[in-house]
């Protein structure tokens, strides 16, 4: 198998993971399936700058090849916001529990008409 | 101009983004300590009078902001600020043209007239209010003005962060449900985003909108294939924002759930998914006619003619007003979408036009319904027979007013957006479905408000009841009247606001402009590679002057 074909069905095999988790009626799956939906995307964003063997993301005038430094850059930055929104998530969820003393995601037309 | 004069309408792209983060957190160090109330601090009385002060005043010089950026946008210059003077596409862009400044003028309206309306009620009964709101409005600021799209994901972000922490002020176990499901659907969306981005950045080599433009016609077939699957995941996230069918049902819960200021300001996040449909797809990627708008264009005029009609559905169906509103939210997002789709600069400006208007409208109305469910104690919204309101008329003619203009009766704005709108399709395909829709529209969303509006104060029964305190009513008045003003200054300036938005679909779809004023620093006669291959040009790389 080719580097690419291994690293497209990793990813691959995260999404399907995540997304089965993601429609867990339930708040902690939810929050894994997220994480890993976020992992994914972060692989998905490095390969898209191309993959490259011994290639470091750097300049160097002795080196012939280096590879693409800005998805790297790119994840980084999605990296913080996706750590920081899924911090918020987790919070929610404990705060919401703790509220509801209900883990399941649902909503009935009554949870949601007694918001006034 | 003077010196200083030009170097602030200079800076003033940056400005409007880092004054309301900056606002924000220094609201937060106040918030952050008047909630422990260790002795010997003010009275928590004083310090809250102090955060509200400190709040609008910061609100105001972003308003001003907005309205220097915008003047000085009429005038058809597009201004280019390139972060810590990197050029562009390499470095950070800000751009600001009409249609920017546009929503800018729109979102500080609305988000001033939401505080204003906050102030007299709902700021205290949580925390962190004004800190959060100021920096959702520096998202909102950061969104419009971006030049590249991961930026634009980046202030996506900020203003949802701010939006999931806002949507649970004032608590309450139906906020925190409803919260919990927002937050998955837009994280959800988020990770839809990052993943087209990448697609994007994978076919050009570059995320800059103008340099994408430019780019387009030359792809080679394989990489054309990654970016058209790029551009399609960008719609259905930038649906997923606008509340497109059938990606809308996280709107009403939410909307209706939002405590009412909260629900106002929302008002305008909708237009933010709108607006990156235009400048995207419709300004960068040539809308119908270009090569990657259109596989996107096809799908947009259905999706806007079936949001419309569920919308109005929902609408007749709720039980509450706010959740009728909310509706009628998704509604006005189909009628936008449905100019949109017609991918014309007169469409595109009819859209704008009317969105302007669906959005002062939309405010009014969420904002009327917090001060008629304060009346009504106990029943609140619930559209059923209740006692008589406390003073039926002053609320009863507001009600009318806002529902006459989202129904669209002249000569209001919403008949106008309206005409305008069944001008644009005129000899276009699908107008017979065009007219149909908006005709339809525009009669159910008369009979769901007028349902509602005579239910609430005509059925009502001499019962007394205790009113909930709303706060100062006289001060809650003041935001109302001023969106008042504001609609009637649309009704009778509507044919400059129309020329206004005319002009900034025609700037948007000018892309060689666009492009010659954001890339001027940029050689392209240097050797460069992109989708960058590995190997560096052999010659030096071009001077950055």
């Amino acid at each position: 198998m080719t580097l690419e074909g291994l690293v497209a069905s990793a990813i691959g095999i995260v999404t399907t993971v995540a997304v089965y988790l993601l429609l867990q009626p339930r708040a902690f799956a939810t929050a894994l399936g997220l994480t890993l939906l976020s992992y994914a995307v972060n692989m998905f964003i490095f390969v898209a700058g191309g993959l490259w063997i011994d290639a470091p993301p750097v300049l160097d005038a002795g080196r012939r090849l280096s590879a693409d430094p800005l998805p790297q850059a790119l994840i980084l930055t999605a990296i913080v916001i996706g750590f920081a929104t899924t911090a918020y998530l987790l919070a929610l969820a404990v705060r919401r529990f703790a509220v509801t003393g209900d883990e399941r995601t649902h909503l009935t037309p009554k949870h949601t008409e007694d918001a006034r | 101009m003077s010196n200083a004069a030009t170097a602030l309408f200079t800076h003033l792209p940056i400005l409007l983004i880092v004054w309301p983060l900056g606002w924000g957190i220094l609201l937060l160090l106040g918030a952050a300590r008047s909630s422990d109330h260790p002795p010997g601090s003010d009275h928590p009385e004083t310090s809250l009078r102090r955060e509200r002060w400190l709040s609008l005043s910061g609100a105001a010089i972003t308003l001003l902001g907005a309205s220097l950026l915008s003047w000085d946008a009429a005038h058809g210059a597009i201004r280019v600020y390139s972060l810590g003077d990197w050029p562009a596409p390499f470095g950070i862009a800000l751009v600001s043209d009409r249609l920017s400044a546009l929503f800018l003028l729109l979102t500080a309206v609305v988000a001033g007239s939401a505080l204003a309306f906050a102030i007299g009620s709902w700021d205290h009964r949580g925390r962190a209010f004004h800190p959060l709101f100021h920096i959702q409005w520096a998202g909102l600021n950061g969104a419009f003005l971006t030049g590249d799209i991961f930026n634009l994901f980046v202030f996506f972000e900020v203003l949802l962060i701010a939006s999931y922490a806002l949507l649970t002020h004032g608590l309450g176990q139906a906020r925190l449900r409803v919260a919990f499901g927002y937050v998955v659907v837009n994280l959800t969306a988020s990770a839809l985003f990052l993943l087209g981005l990448a697609l994007i950045y994978g076919a050009y080599g570059s995320l800059n909108l103008a340099d994408l433009a430019q780019r387009t016609a030359a792809l080679a077939p394989q990489p054309l294939f990654l970016a058209r699957a790029g551009a399609t995941l960008l719609l259905v996230v930038f649906a997923i924002k606008a509340a497109a069918a059938p990606l809308y049902l996280w709107l009403p819960t939410a909307y209706s759930a939002a405590s009412p200021p909260v629900a106002a300001l929302f008002a305008i996040m909708t237009k933010v998914g709108i607006y990156a449909i235009i400048r995207v797809h419709w300004a960068v990627w040539g809308g119908e006619s270009g090569v990657l708008g259109s596989a996107a264009f096809a799908l947009l005029l259905p999706v806007a003619i079936v949001t419309g009609l569920l919308g109005v559905a929902g609408a007749l169906a709720a039980r509450t007003l706010s959740r009728q509103i909310a509706f009628l939210t998704v509604a006005s997002v189909g009628t936008i979408l449905i100019g949109v789709a017609l991918a014309t600069p007169k469409g595109i400006a009819a859209a704008l036009f009317y969105l302007v208007h669906s959005t002062v409208t939309v405010t009014l109305l969420f904002l009327v319904v917090a001060l008629v469910a304060a009346q009504r104690g106990e029943i609140g919204d619930v559209i059923q027979p209740a006692p008589a309101l406390r003073d039926p008329v002053a609320l009863g003619l507001l009600m009318l007013l806002a529902a006459a203009s989202a129904i669209g009766i002249p000569p209001l704005p919403g008949f106008l957006g309206k005409l305008y709108l069944l001008e644009a399709s005129l000899d276009r395909p699908g107008q017979g479905a065009v007219w149909l829709t908006l005709i339809a529209v525009g009669a159910l969303t008369l009979i769901a408000l007028a349902r509602a509006g005579v239910t609430i104060f005509w059925h009502t029964h001499p019962k007394r009841i205790t009113v909930w305190p709303a706060g100062d009513s006289r001060v809650l008045m003041q935001p109302v009247v001023a969106l008042v003003v504001v609609v009637a200054a649309m009704t009778l300036w509507a044919e400059p606001l129309y020329r206004f938005t005319y002009a900034a679909a025609v700037q948007a779809a000018d892309q060689t402009a666009y492009a010659r004023v954001v890339l001027e620093r940029v050689h392209f006669s240097a050797p460069w590679t992109r989708p960058y291959d590995g190997v560096l040009p052999q010659t030096e790389p071009p001077e950055v002057p």
